[in-house]
């Protein structure tokens, strides 16, 4: 593909230049760059967005069908993918609009033409929490006949995960006993989901545009998957400097905690209060080297992996997940051993599931040693490596170009052999000097400050939990905020586990933050919880919840998370004076309300 | 007075007889602190916050707030106590405190490294064993403190009691103790001076007050450096009355000229009976007279220096009802302790044990004072008493219990002073790093290594067998009393002190500033003459800040400037 100079714009010189350019470029690089240029684009003030361009371009004056693309989506993944897809079918002259689940009337239905559902799954195989009220619905009584409707479903998930992709599942069943049609079957995408989801949607859009008959020309620069605005995406991440590793933890702490800074300087990023950040974590390299060396593999051994050429150790270093075992790695290693128990265990899933908690690629290798396995296979039977995601602990307004991060180390022994978490340990032991972090922000509208800055505020951090507090409260300092603000934390020991403290007593010395109550459970005899703060102090937590305040959970997802939220319907009975339903329906209503929002991992 | 009140003033009146918000600070889970001027008032009631310095920039680093620690100390007038108290107090400092008690140089003890969530168990315990915190520090009476005389059995007897009584008639009175730490509930009612605070109404005392007691020839309370120096006259062996001496102080600022350390003046003498009385009188004038606007002149050593001793016994006749009689004659010999057994006029045994720094714990390198101490305490029937040296007696030991006791001593090796020099067993420290928020520079930490070092001059010299005052302080507030020291250092500085020479071995005369802000190889250059000359040319029986004196080397003007200006050769 070569630009002629004589019907384009440019010149000889601009047109040659670039045409020696494009031939340097792969594809994904091209691809990169056209969206580049389309965001850049579309950044200009008076540049045709791809909605409006396309309602010219496919403008005939028939009435089309109705395309509605849902997403329930608790990172934004999903939320970033219907957008994607819904501006695509925009292009193509389809009139398609994009809805969080939450913000959707479920009666609606009835009335849909066509309707996609972009949906992740949560903990065990729970919807995320945008999603349950549809998910509900469509279950329940009322849910009406749907045989009027196309529908598809791209299901987002984690094969380490016994019920991988749930609720894609259960929102696919549930349409097709309602009597709806699918469009195209079921995608159920791993973590690695980009070129998948891509497929797709391409092949989604393709079966529209024959159903719904719409006509129109693409407009130039909608490409796929491309940045729009930003130039650094979980596909394309920047590598960020690291400025501060410091160990919160006092002395004696039986945790390790680590204050992580990173320097987003020249990389056009921006985050608010309430994202995360993804990173692409190394693994460790030892661990690396005793694979290799228990599969009789050369370490230097040219591979590919995805579209990239590299060495068997540099694969299994930054490309590969190995600390953690997927059902179709299990599966496929299960045919290359010949291992009787893996075979067994892969026909049971609940056993499989089991099984698979807390072991890694090394225990795979030593469990069921593999005769004559080449490096390339073994790459290319290994999941992608995917990237982490943190809670960022800063706010722009005070921290400028840098972005913070609260990450505790996980640590822990099983089967005889001590392990550790890949991004955390190497976040805590393998960053030098020059290390650079692979970074991206990954917007997160479902744990936003309240916009009226007046409004109170309950934020429930235990342990890492703390990190989009301590982001909220640098926000609100800088808005000058006057809404009041309450933290509860707990974590394991006072004096040493208190997170930020020194922070947070000044803020509460500057008026900043109201109250701080704190509960460490290895200070005494018995067991303490922030839970327990929160009954304890029930008529004070019901006095703020009646004045609007937004409460905000932050922290671990399996314990934590519904002990709170039991504690929260507690509260509510006891010092609101209601019964369990009402109760349930209050929490329900200030979730509607986006004044009950969670991040919980 | 003045509407020019300073913060400490202020917070005191407006605490509410002590109270102030030192319940909610307790209760405060978030921080292990209390606010400032909670922090001011419960000085009153024994305690104030430390922080372990050692780890403070560590911990400013991982964003957590300073180590936060209570200091407590007791109420002990005369330094005397119980097996069964002893036992108690060890017990706390496990159960409350750091492992270890620390002997004070005003005879009592204190904890450190109390928790905030500690504070209230501790105060309890401590009450539930009849003792308490109350005037341990503040703007109030403190410890009583007196000789130790273990021969002295009848005196010692009198001694104490008027110790006691002392401390009684001066204790704060308000509820606020009490109600905060003993959990009594707050009674409406009260709120007025008569009812709650009768002698120091709700402004308290302008500084600290201290009152000590001796009985010649012994000075080991060190009497002469505190606000009232009580000296017993005895006559044909019966206690008939005291002298008083008035005005004395450690403690001065660096660079402030108008602070200095003052020795008491005596003023008269007064009976026996009326003692007590006379006490509440020396301090009700300082508490009507003393300044109010400037702390570091609030002290009554200022307050006579203003004033001036006439009108001193002018006021004393008036608040006393009758004025004070003549002085009687009196000699100190020595203010350091006698190592080792004694026998007293009852046929009890007492032995005084050498603790450096009055430091009671199992060491790391194997000395288990504190298992031992626990261990005699178990079998003890006598009493202990705590000297102003930092030492401890194991008094009134009966004839047939003290094999027992000698057994338990040599078992753990304890040092009766013929372990250490002369010179080692007599030094002093206060406790400085890592809990003292004032220390600039180290002391209790820093004393084994000095002493050491000045074993070997005064080996070098001949002088090993010499007794020679060390007193080290961190800071120039002096709570070891460097300024009666024959060599007294107070820390500038990490590493570096200022010199003080020319003490002596009485507490009678105070030194003066020799160098400023040097570091040890300086100090220890300057003294190796010195020890050298004056193993030459001694007197027998002279003492080197006799020497010192005599010979010379410093003078003996003790105005207030000789405190602060290095000596000119």
């Amino acid at each position: 593909m070569k630009i002629d100079p004589s019907n384009s714009p440019l010149s000889a010189e601009q047109a040659n230049g670039l045409n020696r350019l494009i031939e340097t470029l792969a594809p994904h690089q091209f691809d990169w760059l056209a969206g580049f240029i389309a965001g850049h684009q579309a950044a200009q003030p008076g540049a045709p967005s791809g909605a409006t361009a396309s309602q010219s371009a496919g403008d005939t004056g028939q009435e089309r069908p109705s395309f509605t693309v849902l997403y329930g989506s608790q990172t934004g993944n999903c939320e970033g993918l219907a957008e994607s897809l819904s501006e695509q079918a925009n292009a193509h002259g389809i009139n398609a609009r994009v809805l969080d689940m939450a913000d959707y009337k479920p009666r609606q239905l009835k009335s849909e033409s066509f309707v996609v559902i972009v949906t992740s799954t949560h903990g065990e195989g729970e919807p995320p929490d945008n999603a349950l009220d549809l998910h509900e619905f469509i279950h329940g009584r009322k849910a009406p006949s749907l045989k009027h409707l196309q529908y598809a479903v791209l299901a987002l998930g984690d094969t380490s995960y016994e019920h991988y992709c749930q609720t894609g599942k259960d929102f696919d069943a549930a349409f097709a006993k309602l009597g709806a049609t699918a469009l195209v079957e079921r995608a159920d995408c791993d973590v690695d989901y980009d070129d998948e989801a891509e497929a797709w949607c391409k092949t989604l859009l393709e079966r529209l545009q024959n159903e719904a008959g719409a006509s129109g020309m693409p407009t130039a620069g909608g490409v796929s998957a491309a940045p729009t605005t930003e130039a650094y995406t979980r596909r394309y991440p920047f590598m960020a400097e690291v400025l501060d590793n410091q160990w919160l933890n006092g002395r004696g702490s039986s945790k390790e905690t680590r204050h992580i800074e990173l320097s987003l300087e020249g990389s056009g990023l921006s985050y608010q209060p309430g994202d995360s950040l993804g990173l692409y974590p190394q693994n460790d390299p030892t661990l690396v080297a005793t694979i290799i060396e228990r599969l009789g593999l050369d370490a230097e051994t040219p591979v590919t992996a995805g579209d990239i050429d590299t060495t068997l150790a540099g694969a299994l270093k930054h490309h590969r997940e190995i600390t953690l075992l997927t059902r179709p790695v299990v599966e496929k290693w299960a045919a290359f051993s010949g291992s009787a128990q893996l075979t067994e265990l892969t026909a049971d899933h609940a056993k499989l599931a089991e099984w698979l908690y807390g072991r890694d690629l090394l225990d795979l290798v030593d469990d069921a040693p593999v005769e004559g396995l080449d490096a390339q296979t073994l790459v290319e039977t290994l999941r992608k490596l995917p990237p982490r995601l943190y809670s960022i602990a800063s706010s722009q307004s005070a921290v400028d170009d840098e972005v913070h991060l609260t990450v505790a180390a996980v640590r822990y022994e099983t089967e005889g052999r001590k392990r550790e978490g890949v991004a955390s340990s190497w976040l805590a032991n393998r960053l030098t000097d020059d290390t650079a972090v692979p970074a991206y922000i990954e917007a997160n509208k479902h744990f936003r400050l309240p916009e009226d800055d007046a409004a109170p505020v309950i934020m429930i951090g235990p342990g890492t939990g703390i990190a989009p507090f301590r982001a909220f409260m640098q926000e609100r300092e800088e808005r000058e905020a006057e809404g009041a603000n309450w933290l509860l934390f707990g974590d394991r020991n006072f004096h040493s586990d208190f997170l930020y403290q020194s922070e947070w007593l000044a803020w509460r010395r500057q008026g900043v933050v109201d109250r701080i109550d704190v509960a460490f459970s290895r200070d005494q005899g018995e067991k303490v919880y922030v839970q327990q703060r929160l009954r304890e102090n029930a008529e004070e937590v019901w006095r703020w919840l009646e004045r609007g305040a937004y409460l905000y959970v932050c922290g671990d997802a399996d314990r934590m998370a519904p002990d709170v939220h039991r504690a929260l319907l507690d509260v509510i009975i006891d010092a609101g004076g209601k019964n369990e339903e009402d109760a349930t329906d209050y929490l329900r209503e200030l979730s509607r309300q986006k004044r009950y929002q969670r991040d919980i991992y | 007075m003045s509407n020019n009140l300073p913060d400490a003033e202020i917070i005191k009146r407006e605490s509410n007889y002590l109270r102030g918000t030192i319940i909610e600070g307790l209760n405060d889970l978030a921080t292990g602190s209390i606010s400032d001027d909670d922090n001011k008032l419960t000085k009153f009631h024994g305690t104030y916050l430390q922080d372990d310095r050692d780890q403070r920039d560590e911990r400013r680093r991982q964003r957590l707030e300073p180590l936060h620690m209570f200091m407590v100390r007791l109420r002990l007038p005369g330094g005397v106590l119980t097996p069964e108290q002893w036992l108690g107090l060890d017990q706390i400092a496990d159960d409350c405190a750091n492992h270890t008690l620390r002997l004070t140089t005003r005879q009592t003890f204190q904890f450190h490294g109390v928790f905030k969530h500690k504070m209230r168990p501790l105060m309890q315990a401590v009450n539930a064993l009849e003792l308490d915190t109350k005037g341990a520090c503040g703007d109030v009476n403190r410890n009583v403190v007196s000789n130790v005389n273990p021969h002295e059995s009848q005196v010692q007897a009198d001694i104490h009691r008027y110790s006691l009584d002392i401390s009684e008639r001066l204790k704060w009175r308000s509820n606020a103790y009490a109600e905060i730490w003993l959990g009594e509930e707050r009674v409406e009612a009260l709120g007025e001076d008569a009812e709650e605070e009768p002698f120091y109404s709700y402004y308290y005392l302008p500084r600290k007050f201290k009152i000590a007691l001796a009985v010649p020839p012994e000075n080991d309370a060190d009497v002469l450096a505190n606000d009232i120096a009580l000296i017993a006259i005895v006559e044909n062996g019966a206690l008939v009355g005291f002298n008083i001496a008035v005005g004395g102080g450690m403690g001065m600022t660096y660079g402030n000229e108008a602070t200095y350390p003052r020795l008491a003046e005596l003023a008269g003498y007064v009976p026996a009976d009326q003692v007590v009385d006379a006490c509440e009188a020396i301090a009700a004038i300082q508490r009507d007279h003393g300044c109010r606007t400037e702390r570091t002149h609030a002290r009554f050593k200022y307050t006579m220096a203003d004033h001036g001793m006439e009108w001193f016994l002018e006021r004393f006749a008036e608040y006393h009802d009758a004025p004070m009689e003549a002085a009687r004659d009196y000699v100190f010999t020595h203010n350091g302790d006698r190592f080792g057994w004694v026998e007293g006029e009852n046929g009890n045994r007492h032995l005084t044990l050498s603790i450096q720094s009055g430091r009671i714990a199992d060491f790391d390198d194997g000395y288990q004072l504190r298992t031992a101490l626990h261990d005699i305490a178990q079998v003890h029937t006598g009493e202990f008493r705590v000297t102003c040296n930092q030492n401890l007696i194991i008094a009134n030991v009966t004839p047939e219990k003290q094999p027992e006791i000698q057994t338990l001593v040599d078992h753990y090796g304890l040092d009766d002073g013929s372990q250490s020099s002369p010179l080692k067993r007599n030094a002093m420290s206060c406790v400085a790093f890592p809990t003292c928020a004032l220390a600039m520079a180290e002391s209790e930490r820093y004393l084994p290594a000095l002493t050491d070092q000045l074993d070997a001059l005064m080996d070098k010299t001949g002088l090993a067998d010499t007794a020679i005052n060390v007193r080290v302080t961190g800071c120039p507030n002096g709570c070891a009393r460097p300024y009666l020291a024959e060599i007294g250092l107070t820390g500038k500085a990490l590493g570096k002190y200022n010199l003080y020479l020319g003490g002596d071995e009485r507490g009678e005369r105070m030194n003066r500033l020799y160098r400023e802000n040097i570091d040890e190889a300086t100090i220890l250059g300057l003294l190796e003459p010195m020890l050298a000359r004056y193993a030459a040319e001694r007197n027998d029986g002279e003492s080197f800040g006799d020497f010192l004196v005599r010979s010379g080397i410093v003078d003996a003007a003790r105005g207030p400037e000789v405190f602060h200006k290095a000596y000119a050769i």
